[in-house]
């Protein structure tokens, strides 16, 4: 039997769970620590010491090629190897990244921190205190089999005295083997530090403010940078296209044009004289009417020319045709905004030979390519460092302000720091793209699913940034096809067992539209809109709960999983939907859905009221599943799926990129607004902790489903069912005429 | 070089050399190199910048140096300072109750927005010892925050405020 335990952890539960929560963590201070010689890396991932470095203080250092991104990665991976070593997580610490000293472990992805580098982490661990106990063995010669250890000190068993250290072992110097990844690994069952919700090692510091943010990077010598660009971009193909300057704008401000092709900035000795002149500078630009603007978004798509891929084949679709109940739902989704809380910044030096970067990129070994290939060096000359920023949630414009501050640097032959502005970050964004979906479906008349046939159109992500584009006069272009920009298979009835099955993937030319890329669970969430409402149509066509209509469609023991530990948190009372409407003004709505990104299950349930006549939503509740397989802290992860319906019920609710057939109006809080604390919902996080199964992404995984959720709360609480969202009190008081 | 003018920072008369119409939040970060205020709009639309000016949050932002000289300006730095002094403590903890109560609820994610939100909820918390969860929400309302963090802030401030921190 597969272990399947429902975790509902209160605050009360955690605190027992994890002891008293301390309030200092002695290492902390530490956490940036670069212990050994830089060089350009990556350093050989083949070898141990790469991974880990044991220092003679019996402490040790983990080098992880993971951005902490607020999401508490690093103290995650941390649990793994303190488990593997015996070690406690006090005598551990990690470094920044930094492509002169740690690991490419790829970039910090889908949800990859605990997918991909959790394991690797977990046996380098492993095969370091496999050595470190050979080694002892030999020095005190004894079988290894007489060994245990206890907070990296080694005893001969049966004894109480501590025989010796790992630090006496190999402190400060090398182990020089090769990491073969053959070590064995704890079993599960004995975990002692993995799967316990410990404390974040970086909030103390953030909550005191001493936390070194990449906007508190300084370099001596250094400049303040600002670009100038239009408020916001045109399409991706025009770029930007400058006609004039009027440098003698700024002549009563100590600061300086910085001109390269299209690209535009200015520098300053003051921050507030960059500010002031990129504010003042005059400037022509280009602006033809190159985009389609809102209103015609959807339709332009849809008359595009398309490159057509079919994702899923299975069966006969054309039995919808005769099927006892069908049901065929359209709907789109808008281009959506990352817009972290403080636009991104950067700080470049570069020199004839060299180029130093430090920028809050999600993958520092890509950000140092991109960089070697904008100031023409070879990649083992540019150093390219990460510093947190405020949380990104995918592709932000963490490359083009480090491209920024590279041709600035460049160009002025002093170090520059760039600050976006809240318009650079608003305007120059890669959103999420839009996407148009339009299905299909149909069930025999005791409720099995029988065909489910789904089209999408969407455009892929951009692969080259603003800054590149507009100085090296790089054309614009398209990343190439790959999972997370097309139709998702395991979104788009991955849940369901479902006979006959057709998904076609429409890739639209994006050069015509706005920049894109990847925004947490891209594009999942406008998936899950048309999807998870044409299969709760079904249900309630058929006079069905739609939580059991689910349950009896259901692919596998991971979803039913998710499924049920969301339904019973939220107390889910049995019945078909929309079967309590009335005439008051305000309504109620329950809704459920079921969704994930590329791993991982995610379940949600949302409550949500409607004013009817002010066309007004709130939501009021959602409650949201995982199955990661092993969580490694569930403190943590109960915070990525808090924030996740937090930011979900924001995307629901508000989020929509604006644009006229010039550019992107949508500049700042007021013309893209996010979702305020007195409308945020309550929230209920529930993980479904797996430990004998590999640990997968937990940072995106509910949106989906919540998104569902919420759409299907709509219909229960109205009869209407939204094909658009936001769902603003204007297109709510639409969908109810 | 400007003439001399100076503001008590945190308890501690301080001169600055910055350009009168020069924003407050850059003679933080920059010329006094604090790390509490931080830029987040530039526009007062977000709360990055917050500080307390003579006991109430502004925006450091859009207020210019030339309107806080002489005054008494309090950054994130200076509230456990602030905490002693209005309990009548000995001697300065390291936080105060509200950032410890922020700690053990692990609310923060990135972090960034929590120089405004502990700002702002210290302003809350001196003139209404114990808020109700409205009244949090409320006076919170003018600060952004895209990491979603706003449950574990609001058990964090009530905790704080001794309301035993759990959501009504
Ligand atoms: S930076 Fe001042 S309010 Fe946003
Ligand atoms: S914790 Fe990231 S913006 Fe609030």
């Amino acid at each position: 039997m597969k272990t399947r335990a429902v975790v509902s952890l209160s605050r009360r539960d955690l605190l027992k769970a994890g002891g008293a929560l301390v309030v200092t963590f002695p290492f902390a201070p530490m956490l940036f620590a670069q212990s050994r010689q830089a060089q350009p890396g990556p350093p050989d991932a083949n070898s141990i010491d790469s991974w880990i470095a044991i220092h003679s203080d019996n402490t040790a250092t983990i080098y992880i090629g993971f951005a902490e991104l607020g999401q508490g990665c690093s103290t995650a991976l941390l649990q793994f190897a303190a488990e593997e070593l015996d070690m406690d997580m006090q005598q551990l610490r990690t470094v920044g990244l930094d492509t002169h000293v740690t690991p490419n472990q790829g970039g910090t992805y889908s949800s990859s921190a605990m997918r991909r580098g959790g394991p690797q982490v977990q046996r380098a661990a492993a095969e370091a205190r496999q050595a470190l106990l050979s080694m002892a063995a030999e020095q005190l010669a004894e079988p290894v089999e007489n060994l245990s250890v206890d907070k990296g000190v080694v005893f001969i068993r049966g004894s109480n005295n501590p025989a010796l250290r790992y630090g006496d072992l190999v402190g400060d110097r090398q182990f020089n083997i090769t990491f073969t990844g053959s070590a064995p690994l704890k079993d599960p069952a004995s975990y002692r530090v993995v799967a316990s919700p410990l404390p974040r090692h970086d909030i103390p510091l953030k909550a005191k403010g001493t936390y070194p943010y990449m906007q508190h990077q300084r370099l001596p010598g250094m400049l303040h940078g600002r670009i100038v660009r239009p408020p916001g971009q045109s399409a991706y193909r025009h770029g930007i296209q400058l006609v004039s300057l009027d440098e003698s704008s700024i002549d009563g401000i100590d600061a300086r044009a910085v001109v390269k092709g299209n690209f535009v900035g200015v520098v300053a000795q003051r921050e507030w004289d960059a500010v002031r002149a990129a504010a003042v500078l005059q400037v022509e630009w280009d602006l033809p009417a190159t985009l389609p603007g809102n209103d015609n978004l959807f339709s332009r798509m849809q008359a595009a020319p398309t490159n057509d891929r079919i994702a899923r084949d299975e069966g006969d679709v054309s039995l919808f045709d005769t099927a006892a109940v069908k049901s065929v739902f359209s709907a789109t989704g808008p281009y959506q905004a990352h817009v972290p809380f403080a636009p991104n910044c950067a700080l470049a030096d570069v020199t004839e030979n060299s180029a130093l970067v430090l920028c809050s990129t999600q993958d520092v070994y890509g950000t140092r390519n991109n960089i070697a290939g904008l100031l023409g060096l070879e990649p083992a000359q540019v150093r390219v460092q990460y510093h947190e920023g405020a949380g990104t949630f995918g592709h932000s414009c963490w490359d083009d302000v480090a491209q920024a501050a590279a041709v600035m640097s460049q160009h002025v032959g002093a170090p520059v720091r760039v600050q976006f502005m809240r318009a650079d970050e608003h305007g120059w964004d890669t959103y999420g793209p839009a996407h148009i979906g339009r299905m299909q479906a149909s069930a025999d008349a005791q409720g099995k699913l029988l065909t489910y046939e789904y089209e999408g159109w969407q455009h892929h992500w951009s692969l080259v940034d603003t800054t590149l584009q507009t100085a090296n006069g790089v054309a614009a272009s398209e990343w190439p096809a790959m999972a997370a920009q097309q139709i998702n298979p395991l979104v788009l009835g991955g849940m369901y067992n479902i006979p006959n099955i057709k998904l076609l993937n429409h890739h639209v030319d994006g050069l015509d539209y706005l920049k894109g890329a990847w925004l947490r669970s891209p594009l999942d969430l406008s998936f899950t809109f048309v999807s998870e409402q044409c299969i709760d149509d079904l249900a309630w066509q058929l006079g069905q709960d739609p939580c059991e209509f689910r349950r009896r469609n259901i692919r596998d023991d991971r979803w039913l999983g998710v499924l049920d530990a969301a339904a019973q948190a939220a107390g889910w009372q049995s019945g078909p939907a929309a079967a309590n409407l009335n005439n008051d003004d305000i309504v109620r709505g329950r809704g459920i859905g079921l969704g994930t990104h590329l791993a991982s299950w995610g379940g949600a349930v949302a409550d949500i009221e409607v004013n009817k006549r002010t066309g007004q939503v709130r939501i009021l509740h959602l409650y949201g599943a995982i199955d990661a397989g092993l969580t490694v802290n569930p403190s943590n992860v109960e915070n990525q799926i808090t924030g996740q319906l937090v930011q979900t019920a924001s995307r629901m609710l508000l989020e929509e990129v604006l644009f006229d057939q010039y550019s992107v109006t949508s500049t700042d809080w007021n013309s893209y607004p996010i979702l305020r604390i007195m409308d945020c919902p309550q929230i209920t996080p529930v993980i479904v902790q797996r430990k004998n199964e590999p640990p997968m992404g937990a940072g995106e995984e509910v949106m989906a489903a919540a998104a569902a959720a919420i759409a299907n709360a709509f219909f229960d609480a109205t009869g209407k069912r939204m094909t658009m969202y936001p769902f603003t009190p204007a297109r709510v008081l639409q969908a109810l005429a | 070089m400007a003439q001399q003018q100076a503001f008590i920072l945190n308890g501690v008369e301080t001169a600055v050399a910055s350009e009168a119409d020069t924003p407050l939040l850059y003679v933080l970060s920059d010329e006094l190199a604090l790390q509490g205020p931080r830029f987040g709009c530039g526009l007062a639309q977000c709360g990055s910048c917050s500080v307390l000016l003579d006991g109430v949050e502004v925006r450091a932002c859009v207020t210019p140096l030339s309107a806080v000289l002489g005054r008494d300006v309090r950054t994130l730095e200076g509230l456990p300072s602030l905490y002693a002094e209005t309990a009548g403590l000995d001697e300065v903890p390291e936080y105060t109750p509200l950032q410890t109560a922020i700690i053990e609820e692990q609310a923060i994610q990135c972090g960034y927005c929590y120089n405004g939100m502990i700002i702002k909820a210290t302003e809350l918390l001196n003139n209404n010892p114990s808020p109700t969860e409205a009244e949090v929400r409320a006076a919170l309302n003018g600060h952004l925050c895209r990491c979603g963090t706003y449950p574990g802030l609001i058990r964090a401030v009530l905790k704080a405020a001794g309301s035993g921190g759990e959501l009504a």
